[in-house]
């Protein structure tokens, strides 16, 4: 439970893999009255809080439904403008979910591209000679692992700080991706990775990873 | 067991201060673009970090290493960045950032009215007893050259 997601990206920086283990959904449901106390905007074709956290409603959340219904990217299922239909008195009181957003599969392709500079550019400014690119990104939430082979393709890894085992399981992607991507005569290389027998193998080593590093994350 | 070298940089991008000790390698650009590079990474890696991360965050974008360094960042809620490369003995240098901020650069440069925080910092006081600092720290041991 405590390996977030992996990424597998090209050596040009495109992402040709990209599956989510468990991603935890904070998310919170509140109903509220007239005149709303959270002040919204408009980012990227979302609506987020921008001023006004409490109750676990943080800045930054994205509205995800209201009544019940799901929204779709700036209006409701309707079709109305969101921020319209929350000024109007009329429409409330309104149940409202909010949440940290999914990240859509174009913004994982850019957050991938964005890494593979990023990893560049760590090598570059390193103080010592012969430093590789980020190997390992620390957070308080999550820790990054990432391994780029001799060919230029990274395997990258977000899991919780305490899993270990990261690195034995980014060997073991390599390898799966070895075994069951690139000696798939219909693959071709660079592209993206459709090959079942891939996911299928690299959820069991996911699993697997998993129990091993609990042993010595858990206590 | 070393440290490299420090950079701190205001809320606007521009480099406060910097110093190294034992650098091994320069990045092959001038300084003026190095600190633009460094602080440009670091600006991208905390975007990228808000993204990417399954939870909210509460202190956000630690550290990262390589094969060879680590990079130690800290952000105050005034928008200081202080960033310190080590080498890959030191596991955690927040404590040892923490205290350059508030024992030697609030102390020496906040709160002197001589000194404007604007780069570059001219006060010789700090320069000297960060400089001592770091070689008193326990992870520093300078190499022979």
């Amino acid at each position: 439970m405590a390996i977030f997601s992996v990424y597998v990206v090209n050596k040009a920086g495109g992402l040709i893999y990209q599956y989510d283990n468990y991603v935890p959904r904070s998310e919170v449901e509140k109903t509220f009255s007239y005149p709303l106390d959270l002040v919204l905007k408009h980012h990227d074709e979302k609506v987020i809080v921008s001023f006004g956290q409490r109750d676990g409603i943080k800045v930054g959340h994205a509205l995800l439904s209201i009544n019940g219904v799901d929204v779709i990217g700036k209006n409701t299922a309707d079709g109305k403008d969101t921020l319209e239909y929350l000024k109007d008195p009329a429409n409330y009181p309104v149940s409202i979910r909010f949440g940290r957003a999914r990240l859509s599969s174009n913004e994982k392709l850019m957050l991938a591209s964005m890494f593979h500079s990023l990893f560049a550019i760590g090598s570059q400014l390193s103080p010592e000679v012969g430093s590789s690119g980020i190997e390992m990104l620390e957070t308080d939430v999550f820790k990054l692992h990432c391994f780029q082979t001799l060919t230029g393709i990274k395997f990258i890894v977000l899991a919780d700080p305490r899993q270990s085992g990261i690195d034995a399981l980014l060997k073991k992607i390599y390898e799966i991706y070895s075994d069951f991507a690139l000696k798939n005569p219909f693959y071709s290389l660079e592209m993206p990775i459709r090959c079942e027998l891939f996911d299928q193998n690299l959820k069991s080593a996911l699993e697997v990873a998993e129990k091993a590093g609990n042993f010595g994350a858990g206590s | 067991m070393t440290v490299h070298n420090i950079y701190i940089f205001d809320r606007n991008g521009n480099c406060l201060f910097y110093n190294e000790w034992n650098r091994k390698k320069q990045a092959g650009i001038s300084k003026e673009e190095e600190f633009k590079l460094m602080y440009g990474m670091l600006f991208s890696i905390r975007s990228f970090v808000s993204k990417m991360s399954p939870l909210d965050m509460k202190d956000g974008f630690l550290s990262f290493q390589t094969s060879k360094y680590r990079l130690h960042y800290l952000e105050t809620p005034s928008g200081l960045k202080l960033v310190l490369n080590t080498d890959l003995s030191v596991n955690s240098a927040r404590e040892t950032l923490q205290h350059i901020y508030s024992n030697l650069y609030v102390e020496l440069v906040v709160k002197n009215p001589a000194c404007s925080l604007a780069p570059p910092l001219d006060s010789e006081l700090f320069c000297s007893r960060l400089d001592a600092f770091v070689r008193s720290l326990a992870f520093f041991s300078p190499r022979a050259a």
